[in-house]
């Protein structure tokens, strides 16, 4: 069949599918069989290649702020849209882009990949540049191991073309380097010696009694026998970062909750400086960061009577570990709601790898989700009152607005229980759609 | 309740650095936590590959990591193991989940083909299998009751002819998802699959690891029992779920 005729067969099914209600990858499925390698050629035609961005936390909000950055400085962007990060789902994603000549407007891919399905994407398609955020554990129940998650990674950086983007401060990640094969280019992003007590490795994670606390769990190398990086984060203020851009000291606004997502927001502009090249304008793309907005579930702040109320997405130690040290509890109200949906995973275990010691001053007021007594039990045992345990997410939510006084409200929320809550706000509200 | 005035109760953790992936942690966590509503004083000492081994320890428990951890592992519990299998001998009380459960066997063929000897506290046999046995698990013990949990190993794990096991599977895989069998148990050591955490869903074996410990001393646990209110709430929420 002609190449023509098979695309417009593929966005044939797209309209359709839409029609019913199908699903995002149907009309790519629909592709993939009649012409497999459709999504490697037209990939293969942007003049800037394509930028796969991988890892267990931040692969959402990084992949916004790089595709942000890069439209910023003129660049046309294609992207996949969350949820559909398959080869099929880009696919999809491509014919919905195409004009009825079939061109892809677009200068450069930029796409959010999970491990698995990145190894099996790069097969088809070499990307230019990859961006690899970090290993941590997470959804060990579907992939296995923490081990095998970094082999997936190390494959991604293998079919990298010319440049990976690496966290310098990730041991698993940052030793990929030195697999790589003579011609591959290396990038770090990294954290000055001060903030890395703050981003702990698994690895650190529990010795013993000991909390992980500055100066104390870092017996690693300092920076200054570490590889030099074009991005580093050096400090975190209230409302400002200070960035080192390839030795130059900038400041920038970033306006997102937490460290970890001002962190992401470094590994963009590096990822970003890579695909930009000489043509980057760093002032320009500094300033830019200081209106990127979260992305879903990365502490998107809706305003319920008159109070604002922010939900924060947890789906591991790491994260919600960081999650918790990026606020002072006691000037929030805090409720956590935990599933075990598939899509969060069934295991719960991982709430015993986090601490929740910062929460003792201020208390619980409402544990939630399927799991609500997991958690009460989990926050019992490090001595953390919890105002009600409430399962059903509707009963809670309206608890906890009523209890919070006149205090900012935050939930910590596995994914199925944000996108419950969500559900219940909007009929309360005005919440964006997805 | 105990005089405080005894010497903490000195529970070791084997191999947190290599070997605390599936929320073990928690099981050491609610050790201390009850002990201490139980009256006691507590202290915590960690042996990693190369320390010391720790003297006078009452009580024992280590978990699950990576094969590159288990290694590790697998080459220091053989200098360790005579100073072990003594406090087997004595009646110390271990749990040994997943990994080191593994380790306290004879053997563990891994996925690769290698074979890492174990130390013989329990008579089985482990071999990695191709597929994960992964989900939420319901196991019933005779002395210990129904204990819940969640498994995720590739590990089959045969029982020799003489060896107890911990418990029988009620729902889920257990040692190999044939048998039926979930576990072992040789004196006051307990080995299981089970995470998730074991000890936290399940203070039953949390207290007789404890009570254990204290029979070594001479003395008992309170009869005055713990509210465990949020235990069995969990507990009951837990049996109900999903594979
Ligand atoms: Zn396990």
């Amino acid at each position: 069949m002609s190449r023509p005729l098979v695309r417009l067969l593929g966005q044939g099914v797209r309209w359709a599918s839409s029609l019913r209600g199908g699903g995002s990858a149907f009309p790519g499925l629909f592709m993939e069989k009649l012409h497999p390698g459709f999504v490697a050629e037209e990939l293969a035609k942007l003049p800037r290649g394509v930028v796969v961005i991988s890892g267990t936390n931040g692969k959402t909000t990084t992949t916004k702020m790089t595709v942000q950055l890069l439209r910023s400085q003129g660049l046309r962007v294609f992207t996949n849209r969350t949820g559909s990060n398959f080869v099929r789902g880009v696919a999809a994603s491509l014919l919905a882009e195409m004009d009825a000549f079939g061109r892809l407007d677009a200068d450069v891919a930029v796409l959010e990949l999970d491990e698995a399905h990145a190894v099996h994407f790069v097969k088809q398609v070499r990307p230019r540049i990859c961006l690899l955020l970090n290993v941590m554990r997470d959804q060990l129940d579907r992939f296995g191991e923490i081990d095998t998650t970094r082999r997936m990674l190390r494959q991604v950086a293998l079919a990298t073309t010319e440049t990976v983007v690496l966290n310098r401060e990730d041991p698993r990640i940052a030793g990929l380097a030195e697999d790589l094969p003579a011609g591959t280019g290396v990038s770090w992003f990294g954290l000055s010696d001060a903030l890395r007590p703050m981003f702990p490795s698994d690895d650190d994670m529990r010795d013993g009694l000991r909390q992980v606390d500055p100066g104390e769990q870092d017996s690693q190398v300092p920076s200054t026998q570490r590889p030099d990086a074009d991005v580093v984060l050096r400090a975190v203020n209230a409302r400002t970062v200070e960035l080192e851009v390839r030795g130059a000291a900038h400041e920038a606004t970033v306006d997102l909750y937490g460290v970890y997502n001002q962190y992401n927001a470094a590994a963009a502009l590096a990822a970003s400086l890579q695909v930009l090249g000489d043509d980057a304008d760093v002032p320009a793309l500094v300033a830019e960061l200081g209106s990127v907005t979260p992305a879903f579930g990365r502490g998107e702040t809706i305003t319920v009577e008159d109070k604002p109320l922010q939900l924060l997405l947890v789906k591991n130690p790491a994260g919600f570990r960081l999650s918790l040290a990026s606020a002072s509890a006691q000037d929030y109200a805090t409720m956590i709601a935990i599933n075990d949906q598939y899509a969060d995973g069934r295991d719960v275990s991982w709430l015993w790898d986090v601490d929740f010691d910062s929460l003792r001053a201020g208390g619980v007021d409402v544990v939630s989700g399927v799991r609500a007594w997991d958690m009460a039990l989990r926050l019992d045992y490090d001595l953390v009152r919890v105002g009600t345990v409430e399962p059903e997410l509707e009963d809670a939510l309206k608890q906890f607005i009523a209890q919070s006084g006149e205090r900012p409200m935050r939930i910590f929320c596995t994914y199925t229980a944000m996108l419950s809550l969500r559900k219940i706000l909007g009929g309360m509200t005005h919440v964006a759609a997805i | 309740m105990v005089e405080n005035t005894a010497a903490p109760l000195r529970i070791v953790q084997l191999y947190p650095r290599d070997m605390n992936i599936y929320g073990d942690w928690g099981n050491t966590l609610t050790l201390k936590r009850r002990a201490e509503r139980h009256g006691l004083a507590v202290e915590i000492v960690d042996h990693n590959p190369g320390d010391p081994w720790p003297e006078h320890a009452e009580l024992f428990v280590g978990g699950g990591g990576q094969d590159s951890g288990q290694f590790r592992v697998a080459e220091d519990l053989q200098a360790v193991a005579p100073r072990l299998l003594d406090a087997v001998e004595r009646g110390v009380p271990m749990l040994a989940i997943c990994g080191l459960y593994q380790l306290f066997g004879r053997s563990f063929r891994t996925g690769a083909g290698e074979t890492l000897p174990g130390i013989g506290i329990f008579d089985l046999e482990t071999v990695g299998g191709a597929e994960r046995l992964i989900g939420n698990i319901v196991t019933e013990s005779p002395e210990l009751g129904t204990i819940v949990g969640y498994e995720n190993h590739s590990g089959l794990t045969h029982l020799g002819a003489g060896q107890e096991p911990l418990a029988t599977v009620v729902s889920g895989a257990g040692n190999n998802g044939e048998d039926g069998t979930e576990g072992a148990r040789t004196r006051n050591v307990l080995g299981s699959y089970l995470h998730g955490s074991l000890l936290p869903k399940n203070p039953r074996v949390a207290d007789f690891l404890l009570s254990r410990a204290l029979e070594l001393r001479g003395e008992s646990l309170p009869a005055a029992p713990l509210d465990d209110t949020l235990a069995e709430r969990a507990r009951d929420v837990a049996a109900s779920r999903p594979r």
